[in-house]
């Protein structure tokens, strides 16, 4: 049958030479091939020193965003923990109370936001979930630890650090 | 024996035990670093300064892990087996010269151990006790695997060993002697025996290959084939001992080619090197070559685990049977017929 795309190749199965038999010269071919690498520049990243350039829609850590004037956006709604197919974000909601319109924007807000970083699997549908624009995966790589309770994220590490600062 | 001839022969003996387990141990740190330069990679880099404590690492964790010893298993044998891999690849290096005799306030001292007159016969005993440890680690372990990786081994190094003394069979005709010693002074300058004897080099870089197991003929430990091989059962220091008698092996059998084919501690224009420094001080450079010989060859051999892939067993038996043997027998011969008509010649 002819062949449509033309890429066909007939391979012609020979009986190996004797040189090919022989196998030093093949393992010649094959040590000078390893010994250019010997010289090569190594490709790792010597990651916690060195960090890979992240490409721009990289999901990272959470961070809990503040507006413009420094206060706090989440409004403890719940929808991105509805979101959450990991059902890895639990919260409190609290009543802002007289004298904290400088910390919080609304009058509700999450007195208690917490993220547990193992069961998260960074797909970004509470960013997507949130109508507030107050969390964001924008972060670095969750780093490592030693013990499980210390892979559930608070405000502490998750709000962003206050604008006056 | 005088005494100072005595005292010099213990630190001779220490000096050189120390040497070959540092080298040995410094192996490991090198094969993982050659074979990330290999990769484009780094290696390890962690432990102190360019990862220079990695052996030191790596051995306390292999003293501190368990030790388990199988219920099943051969508890005497099974603490036998390594004891004895170790034991033989450590007492190989007693009849290689590290260097031609060096004066040391007008005392004349040989950089040897011993010079027994059957030095290449004693490397080729210790070499055939080696499987011993590993036979017996195998057997004793009471596990399939490690039997069959230590079936392996021991018809691998086997078949290997006769090739190996063919090979070695033509270099005798062209020495005339199986002392070491005399092997090396003959080689003086430049005139090594690879020159002589380049097709019998070759059977022997191949059989020393096979014969300390490692890669392309590294079989007895195939991962994907025999789980872990003839030390399957092995934990804690013991397999340490499996793993550093390899290094230790690879050590000596370099010495050995180096001994051998690539003439010792000679080389070109060492005799006038010699008229400058005077008789202390080029022996020692003698041993710095002859040491630079040794480590380009543990380069070499790592060299070839990162490029060849291992043979499968079938192949590696016709290798060894059919191909090994008969080039070596033709070597001999060539070698008979070569010299033979050159002294007729009046070469």
């Amino acid at each position: 049958m002819e062949s449509l795309s033309n890429k066909r190749k007939v391979l012609e199965v020979k009986p190996l030479n004797f040189l090919e038999r022989a196998y030093l010269p093949a393992i010649v071919g094959g040590l000078s091939t390893t010994m250019k690498h010997f010289f090569k520049k190594p490709v790792t990243i010597s990651y916690p020193e060195e960090k890979r350039e992240f490409s721009e829609n990289f999901r990272g850590m959470h961070s809990l965003k503040r507006d413009e004037d420094g206060k706090e956006r989440c409004t403890a709604c719940g929808l991105c923990a509805l979101s959450c197919p990991a059902e890895a974000i639990t919260m409190t909601a609290a009543e802002r109370q007289k004298g904290e319109e400088h910390l919080y924007r609304e009058e509700k807000y999450a007195a208690v936001y917490e993220i547990n970083m193992l069961r998260c699997i960074f797909c970004g549908l509470c960013e997507e979930a949130c109508p507030k624009e107050a969390i964001y995966l924008d972060g670095d790589i969750v780093p490592a630890d030693y013990l499980r309770k210390d892979f559930i994220y608070g405000k502490d590490k998750l709000v962003e650090a206050p604008l006056n600062q | 024996m005088e005494t100072t001839d005595l005292i010099f022969r213990i630190v001779l003996i220490v000096v050189i035990f120390a040497i070959s387990l540092v080298v040995a141990m410094y192996s490991t740190y090198a094969e993982r670093k050659v074979a990330a330069f290999f990769q484009d990679r780094i290696g390890p880099n962690r432990a102190g300064p360019w990862g220079i404590l990695q052996p030191l690492a790596d051995g306390g964790k292999m003293f501190l892990k368990e030790e388990i010893i199988p219920t099943n298993a051969t508890g005497f044998l099974f603490i036998v087996g390594p004891s004895l891999a170790i034991l033989t690849a450590c007492i190989g290096s007693a009849v290689i010269p590290w260097g031609s005799a060096i004066q040391i306030g007008g005392h004349t001292f040989d950089l040897q151990v011993t010079d027994i007159n059957v030095g290449v016969l004693y490397i080729f005993g210790v070499v055939s006790l080696g499987v011993y440890g590993i036979m017996i680690g195998g057997w004793a372990s009471n596990n399939k695997y490690s039997l069959l990786g230590a079936i392996r081994a021991a018809s691998q190094n086997i078949s290997y060993e006769i090739s190996m003394g063919l090979s070695i069979i033509a270099l005798l005709m062209l020495t005339g002697t199986l002392s070491l010693k005399e092997i090396a002074e003959q080689q003086h300058g430049f005139h090594w025996n690879v020159w002589r004897q380049p097709l019998g080099f070759i059977l022997f870089l191949v059989c020393a290959f096979a014969e300390t197991n490692r890669s392309p003929f590294d079989l007895p430990e195939c991962e994907t084939e025999l789980v872990g091989g003839y030390h399957t059962e092995y934990s804690s220091m013991k397999l340490g001992f499996y793993l550093f008698a390899e290094y230790i092996n690879m050590f000596i059998s370099s010495a050995v080619m180096a001994t051998l084919y690539w003439g010792s501690y000679n080389y070109p224009g060492m005799d006038w090197v010699a008229a400058q420094v005077g008789p202390t001080i080029a022996p020692l450079i003698g041993v710095v070559v002859l040491f630079g010989k040794i480590f380009f060859s543990i380069f070499f051999f790592m060299w070839v685990r990162w490029t060849i892939p291992r043979f499968r067993y079938d192949q590696l038996m016709d290798l060894g049977w059919k191909i090994l043997i008969p080039l070596a027998i033709a070597n001999i011969v060539l070698t008979g017929v070569g010299s033979t008509l050159l002294t007729h010649f009046g070469y």
